[in-house]
């Protein structure tokens, strides 16, 4: 049944044009002082002289622009959020409280030490945290999200080479090919060249496979664990250990390090440098696409090279590193100290939770996901399904595109049934991938609804209801969007003469 | 543990199920004596009073920048936020969205994006935005290799007047790639020297206005310049609120204009999370990094906004990509476009007049003290000073009376040779009384 309304409305969601369409320059939320203007003005005759046309609206109208866009969109305060590999976890409130406080959100990066001594000593503390519960010995805590963390990692790498002499020698980098597309762009970032290990059929990466590229021209290795299929490497203390020997250095991606945490130390494993999503692991929240925050930590080899800025401590005194000159620190990622907003959440997080809650985490995380996978293997072909799995279920399209139905269409059957899908696609490795990460934070009933919700639509499947499948979504706020045209005809911006040349058009 | 609904009964409920004796079955790949038997060495979980109070006391340690007579910039400013801001990011279905990868159920994420692009490339007088980067300075990191990927040259030079720290940035991930940074002694104004360092091998001139010093440049003879010697003119810049009073970059034909956007909406934090602002002339659109939204169609012929042009991206591309940039500054760049929504044209041009009228108050009530310089004459809210003393003493002694006055550019540039130059900004949050009681502290420290 369509029913159109006059308003656009659909019950509850709102139809909302945009700013451009509705606000005007002349309107305004915010009462500022009259400036006096004229007499001292030392703008050397370069004033604005462009056109300003910004629209503005007051703040009850701003109130109902946001929070009718707000209701058009998915969250995880709204219900599960099985995104594999991005750990939509619940984000508690404590943390946005404590981010807020005026002795933190109020702080100016480059206020006189004196002034900031909780600053530092917070830093220090999540530090200490993240070093214990790694087993690492140093971390770099400005990189300003993974990807930035990676190339931190990366970056380290190369000064380390390069301290050795070896930096011209050594430069690939062996990347698996189920790794995240990160990985390759971040080792080319860093002037690497990626050489690429195949996947093979058990989703993991193999220690002959490493051996067999080894060389006195690799720097190292891009590893993902637990991989990106889901999977602990069971090769990787050997794999760690080889790239060890063969002179180069083991850079491990910690984007799931959700599933470990607590309960295994990368330190253990020979790792030397790895970030650690704080928006994942740690719960600060991913806001619709940042900001994140990637700390990196590194190992002993790898620790004098750490960028600037950084605390040095003289005993129990912390003061700031702000230049490289004189260290062997490989430079600079970021202007500041990099996302202190993100490390009072982060450190609120891991106090909460503790050494015992931190590995219950581990362990929840991982329970829930094997249920799923117990639960829906009969239904769904879970291409490395007869092992555990970690904190991530890994199901591919093989039992329903005979049947004429893809991944991208049970996708978008999910919306429909108000869920968030998982995954599409990733990792490449597998053909049709559907990646679900629960997270811990999901009750047993909520898991058990989603999962009979699965089951649900592989019956439609079995039943033959393609159609179904490809008008969905029916009952989300829209209809299936056009991504080709969006791509071949890029509009990225409101334009005014273009709205009108599409106004008179109409009229 | 609050956080964690399962209760043990559902644990071995589902270990049944699943058919694992105990959850350590679940880890049996991990290598032997690598699975942790005891508890990492951290303290125990705590309740949220206990945390908080903890929290607090380390965030009561600190002066925060409300508490004292504030007149610190140098690439973060301190600007009044509305309330209504904090409040709207807040709401969970922005605040615990993830990227917006479902289009159909992720319209307000990326309705304001598209927003955010409009207001973005309006402000700067650009053709193209993308979503947001980090901050600031990793923008224009961005920006220079984007520019040497454009011109196909490996030479880059930048302004002495650009933010030291955005040096830095850009040379620690440029030398990664094989380019060469070219960064001209700091100076209060260098526009002779950017152009005379203009050749056939360099890929772009950075140039950053208003400048680390404050100086607010004409970029017409940069822009000739460069274009004359084929390379691009990027413009960067620490305080966007300055282009509700002055032309942007894209006014003067820059090629790209990027640079740090916290002073719209965001909090000082310390240092971070802010949002990078980042436009380009369409014709480089393909070579943009960074992800962005476009409009579309649905089914049904209604309009809709998708995350677009992903064949640049690294999920895409991988190691052909134009960045291995993976997110934008989402909730920061939300932050953005709401108080940009409330400022409005009308706003805008009044807060930027407000923060222009308060430099100047400045600038006098500083010039006034004896042996005090002020050395920038071209000017948007922040100046630079020479003093008769090394400037970090000033800065540190004035601290120690409540006064936070700025920075010296000996601590953001060791090397400058500008030991007795301080940085000082001033914005609509300083009150009258702010200023003179900063000429008056500066005075006698002086003394």
């Amino acid at each position: 049944m369509t029913y159109e309304t006059t308003s656009g409305n659909k019950g509850l969601q709102q139809a909302e044009s945009l700013i451009f369409e509705s606000g005007h320059a002349t309107s305004t939320g915010v009462d500022l002082p009259e400036p006096k203007g004229g007499k001292y003005e030392k703008l050397g005759g370069l004033g604005r002289k462009a056109a300003l046309e910004l629209p503005g609206f007051s703040e009850p109208e701003t109130m109902r622009h946001f929070v009718r866009l707000s209701q058009k969109n998915y969250a995880i305060d709204l219900g599960l959020f099985p995104l594999g590999s991005c750990t939509m976890k619940h984000n508690p409130r404590l943390n946005e409280r404590a981010a807020r406080f005026e002795g933190f959100a109020d702080l100016h990066p480059l206020q006189p030490t004196s002034t900031i001594p909780g600053a530092l000593e917070l830093m220090d503390e999540l530090a200490h945290w993240l070093m214990e519960l790694t087993g690492m010995p140093a971390v770099a805590l400005s990189p300003k999200a993974g990807a930035h963390g990676e190339f931190c990692g990366m970056l380290a790498i190369r000064a380390a080479l390069e301290a050795r002499g070896e930096a011209e020698t050594r430069k690939r980098v062996l990347v698996p090919e189920s790794a995240h597309g990160t990985n390759p762009a971040t080792a080319v970032a860093a002037g690497f060249i990626v050489d690429e290990i195949p996947a093979r059929d058990d989703g993991r990466v193999h220690l002959d496979d490493v051996v067999a590229k080894l060389g006195p021209d690799v720097a190292g290795i891009m590893m993902t664990n637990p991989n990106t299929c889901g999977l602990f490497e069971p090769e990787i203390k050997r794999i760690a250990d080889a790239i060890h020997e063969a002179g180069g250095y083991f850079y491990c991606d910690g984007a799931n390090y959700n599933a470990i945490v607590g309960k295994v130390r990368p330190g253990d494993l020979g790792v030397d440098a790895m970030h650690i999503n704080l928006h994942k692991t740690f719960s600060t929240p991913h806001g619709g696409g940042g900001p994140g925050a990637g700390p990196t930590v590194l190992s002993a080899a790898l620790a004098p090279f750490a960028p600037v800025p950084h605390i040095v401590k003289r005993g129990e005194v912390r003061e700031l590193r702000e230049h490289s000159d004189g260290t062997q620190a490989f430079g600079r990622m970021c202007a500041f100290h990099g996302q202190m907003g993100m490390f009072t959440r982060a450190l609120t997080y891991m106090m909460s939770h503790g050494s015992d809650g931190l590995r219950q985490v581990a362990e929840d995380a991982v329970l829930n996901a094997n249920y799923l996978l117990a639960r829906l293997k009969p239904h769904f072909n879970a291409p490395f399904g007869e092992r555990p799995c970690m904190h991530e279920v890994l199901l591919d399209d093989s039992s329903i595109k005979p049947k004429g139905v893809e991944t991208i269409d049970m996708a978008k059957a999910l919306l429909d049934e108000g869920y968030h899908p998982f995954t599409t696609y990733f990792p490449l490795v597998v053909h049709g991938a559907m990646l679900i990460e629960p997270t811990e934070t999901e009750p047993k009933r909520e898991l058990d609804r989603f999962a009979d919700v699965m089951i649900a639509l592989a019956e439609r499947v079995n039943a033959g209801e393609v159609e179904f499948f490809k008008q969905a979504p029916k009952l989300a706020p829209m209809r299936r969007l056009d991504d080709t045209r969006a791509a071949r005809q890029p509009k990225l911006r409101w334009k005014p003469e273009a709205n009108s040349a599409a106004k008179q058009a109409a009229e | 543990m609050r956080y964690l609904p399962l209760t043990d009964a559902d644990r071995q409920q589902m270990l049944s199920v699943i058919g694992a004796k105990s959850i350590d079955e679940l880890f049996v790949d991990v290598p032997e004596g690598a699975l942790l038997k005891e508890l990492v060495d951290l303290p125990r979980a705590q309740g949220e009073i206990e945390v908080h109070r903890h929290m607090q006391r380390l965030a009561e340690k600190n002066t925060p920048a409300g508490r004292t007579a504030f007149f610190l910039g140098a690439g973060a400013y301190r600007h009044h936020v509305p309330a209504s801001v904090d409040h709207l990011i807040q709401r969970s279905e922005f605040l615990t969205a993830y990227t917006p990868y479902q289009p159909e159920i992720a319209q307000g994420t990326l309705q304001a994006l598209y927003e955010f692009q409009s207001q973005v490339a309006t402000l700067l007088d650009m053709e193209v935005s993308n979503a947001s980067m980090y901050d600031g300075s990793t923008a224009c990191a961005e920006a220079a290799m984007m520019a040497a990927r454009v011109t196909k040259r490996k030479k880059i030079v930048f302004s002495g007047g650009v933010h030291p720290h955005y040096i830095e940035t850009a040379r620690t991930a440029c030398e990664a790639l094989g380019l060469e940074i070219v960064a001209l002694p700091a100076a209060i104004d260098d526009e002779a020297a950017v152009t005379g360092k203009l050749g056939a091998d360099v890929g772009a001139v950075i140039v950053q206005s208003p400048n680390v010093f404050g100086t607010i440049t004409d970029l017409t003879k940069i822009r000739e310049a460069a274009h004359d010697a084929g390379a691009l003119m990027v413009t960067t810049f620490t305080e966007c609120t300055a282009f509700g009073l002055i032309e942007p970059g894209g006014s003067y034909g820059a090629d790209i204009v990027c640079g740090e956007g916290q002073s719209i909406g965001n909090a000082l934090n310390f240092g971070g999370p802010y949002v990078g602002l980042f436009t380009v002339k369409e014709k480089y659109l393909r070579q943009m990094p960074g992800r962005v939204a476009g409009e579309t169609l649905d089914a049904d012929g209604k309009r809709g906004f998708v995350l677009t042009l992903s064949t640049r991206e690294q999920h895409i591309r991988r190691e052909k990509a134009t960045s291995n940039i993976c997110t934008n500054s989402g909730l920061c760049q939300l932050a953005w476009t709401i108080h940009m929504t409330l400022l409005g044209e009308k706003g805008l041009r009044q807060l930027a007049a407000l923060n222009h009228e308060k430099a100047t108050q400045l600038a006098y009530a500083l010039g006034a003290v004896p042996g005090v310089e002020v050395l920038t004459t071209r000017f948007y809210n922040e100046i630079a000073v020479r003093l008769p003393k090394p400037a970090q003493g000033v800065v540190d002694a004035l601290a120690t009376k409540g006064v936070i006055a700025g920075v010296a550019m000996s601590r953001l540039d060791p090397k400058a040779g500008m030991d007795d130059v301080m940085i000082t900004c001033a914005t609509e949050m300083n009150t009258h009384d702010d200023i003179a009681t900063y000429a008056d502290a500066l005075k006698k420290v002086l003394a």
